[in-house]
């Protein structure tokens, strides 16, 4: 027996990953995957070739353009020419640097945390970067993935290592049977709209229970996902059969007897009966309705039956200062309810959900109906193997006669940075994961639900509850 | 090498709004550079200019009153995206400091590894001193990280900052140098994994 002290798997991987550990200094961790995009990789290029140095393991990098790509015409040169000198720079420093890249018109080209999980080469165990905050996105396969900025995008390029304090850890624990129309994204956002946009800063979160352990891979990327938005530095999921069975055959992941021998080495990863976490919340699954956000930050939100809070109810003065703001900028009254608010637009796409799991579900959804004349729903795939497995499946025809738009995979409106903006004022319901003022586009209004609550609201052209359709 | 950071006096901008995330310190529109210069124009930009680019007389970066390099925010600043640009944005448009109560993980690495010296304060402190701003924007706010002290008007308040990153600003040093020295340990390690 060992007379080990009981570890958690997120204490497991950081220790396994550990190169350097010294006096007064943060730990040196080792990178076994760093997935690079154009918007937070050139100034770290730049920073290589000052230094004269090299990528320090190529094997270990993958590139993608995604941010800023446009979603229509994918095939000609981009327009706009800051945008396309992004694309052609990210395109020049990875031939010259040897990184592989996912460009436009490669067939595994998409969103950065869409495609490495679908290519397998995201696995159990790894750890994880990528200039993006939504990194975090990887840890549904019981790993630790986070976010960085370009200064830490250039550390990892020449040392394939990052300095870092080990976060403290939370388990968050969800038991019981989710309701009918509840899916993983309401989970994530009833536990925000709990403990708030800041309510995990400093952590990093393992997610637990019958109800995450019921979850598809898909549904568990889209917590792990939306992490970030509680501050967490990351977020996790134990590996199971689920996560097994998702990972065989795919193009990077261990083949054969290699992957037999890779299952037996993750069964060894998940927490030990007895770890111990700095802080442990539980809710019930059954607490769990369809959520919506009503302000701009991902905290803000509530079932969708219920109504805002008013001004009174909440407790502090300072709160109360943004919250005005907040509503002010959403155009809404405290105290009022959202169900029945007329939407413009509706966007299903994302690094949050944009799988082909989230299209099916709207296309469960839409099958045989139309959508309400006041909406434009833009339909954006998160990668070319989604898009390619949509029209296989025959999604683009249900999209197409509900006169949905289906377009090229990117990032597309969920950040404002590309051709595709929702438009100042308009109200958008978005399966993305910030709603934060002008996060769509200028002076753009954003309410983030899930995929079957968008799909339900491009039908009817309002914020509706979808148990009313299902 | 970066800037070299011991003490700072200066008059500062009050800030009161809570959660400001990087999208409003710089919105992605403007990520589209790829060098680190020039994204101060930008800072704050749907909340200094209107659409057509008129600055908006009530926002504090437009009141001559305020000046300094010093920004003092609510709660939770630099939530959200973990572009770097936020950082870049807030140097080169010449703070040196932003205090606030909490701070996100990423912003504050970022703002640390670009020279710009994150100050946590406690709610009461930054209330006090948000109000006093208010009342009077000369008002010469002194950051002292040698001695992890920040006062004004004969309030003084202690703050943490980590050792090892407080050795870096002192000297203007960066993370890499410390990595590129461990090259042979990394390259044992990556080898046997």
């Amino acid at each position: 027996m060992s007379e080990q002290k009981p570890k958690t798997i997120f204490e497991k991987i950081w220790d396994a990953h550990v190169v350097k550990r010294a006096e007064g200094y943060p730990d040196a961790l080792f990178i076994d995957r760093h997935y690079i995009h154009e918007v937070t990789s050139p100034q770290a290029f730049d920073g290589l070739r000052k230094r004269g140095i090299k990528v320090f393991n190529v094997n270990r990098t993958t590139a993608t353009a995604d941010h800023n790509v446009p979603t229509k015409d994918q095939h000609l040169p981009i327009k706009e020419a800051l945008s396309r000198h992004q694309v052609e720079t990210l395109r020049k420093n990875c031939a010259a640097f040897g990184v592989e890249l996912y460009d436009l018109g490669h067939p595994f080209q998409g969103i950065v945390h869409i495609i490495g999980p679908e290519l397998g080469l995201t696995q159990p165990g790894m750890t994880m970067v990528c200039g993006d905050s939504h990194t975090s996105t990887h840890g549904a396969f019981g790993s630790i993935a986070f976010g960085i900025g370009t200064s830490e995008v250039e550390q990892v390029l020449a040392t394939q290592c990052i300095l870092q304090y080990k976060p403290k850890t939370m388990k968050i624990e969800i038991n019981g049977k989710l309701g009918k129309g509840v899916v993983s994204k309401d989970i994530i956002l009833y536990i925000i709209s709990k403990i708030s946009a800041s309510g995990a800063t400093g952590f990093f979160v393992e997610y637990t229970g019958d109800a995450i352990r019921s979850l598809s891979m898909e549904a568990r990327m889209t917590i792990c996902n939306m992490s970030i938005e509680m501050g967490a530095r990351g977020g996790l999921i134990a590996p199971d059969e689920t996560t097994f069975n998702y990972m065989k055959g795919r193009k990077f992941a261990p083949q054969g007897a290699e992957f037999d021998k890779a299952v037996e080495k993750w069964k060894q990863l998940p927490s030990d009966a007895g770890a111990v976490y700095d802080v442990v919340l539980k809710y019930d699954a059954a607490d769990i309705e369809p959520m919506i956000t009503y302000g701009t930050n991902p905290g803000m939100g509530m079932k969708v039956t219920d109504r805002i809070p008013t001004v009174e109810e909440l407790k502090e003065i300072n709160e109360q200062v943004s919250f005005k703001k907040s509503l002010d900028y959403m155009g809404l009254e405290p105290g009022s309810a959202l169900l029945g608010k007329a939407v413009d637009y509706v966007f299903i796409g994302s690094c949050t959900n944009a799988r082909i799991e989230d299209l099916r579900l709207v296309a469960s959804i839409v099958k045989g109906k139309k959508k309400a004349n006041n909406v434009e729903v833009w339909v954006i795939p998160g990668s070319k193997q989604v898009e390619e497995q949509a029209l296989k499946e025959g999604l683009n025809k249900v999209f197409e006669e509900a006169g949905f738009e289906l377009r090229s995979p990117g990032c597309s409106a969920c950040l404002g940075m590309n051709e595709d903006k929702v438009p100042p004022g308009k109200y958008c319901i978005s399966t993305s994961n910030r709603n934060f003022e002008g996060r769509q586009g200028p002076r753009s209004r954003t309410f983030l639900a899930s995929p079957l609550s968008a799909a339900v609201a491009a039908i009817t052209g309002k914020v509706t509850d979808v148990r009313e359709y299902i | 090498m970066k800037d070299k950071f011991t003490i700072l006096r200066s008059t500062a901008v009050p800030l009161p709004a809570e959660n400001i995330d990087t999208d409003q310190i710089i919105p992605a529109r403007f990520l589209k550079a790829t060098t680190r210069e020039g994204f101060g124009d930008n800072l704050f930009r749907d909340w200094r200019y209107t659409p057509a680019d008129e600055p908006i007389s009530d926002f504090v970066l437009n009141n001559v009153s305020f000046s300094g390099k010093i920004l003092v925010a609510g709660k939770n600043f630099g939530c959200g995206s973990s572009r770097e640009h936020a950082a870049w944005a807030i140097y080169d448009y010449g703070f040196r400091v932003v205090v606030s109560s909490f701070f996100a993980d990423i912003f504050k690495n970022n703002a640390l590894n670009n020279a710009v010296l994150p100050v946590v304060v406690t709610d009461k402190f930054l209330q006090s001193l948000l109000e006093t701003l208010q009342q009077n924007p000369q008002t010469e706010v002194i950051v002292d990280l040698v001695n992890q002290q920040i006062s004004f008007d004969g309030k003084l308040e202690k703050f943490e900052i980590n050792a090892y990153k407080k050795e870096c600003l002192i000297n203007g040093y960066d993370d890499i140098d410390y990595l590129l020295s461990l090259n042979k340990e990394i390259r044992e390690f990556d080898l046997a994994h």
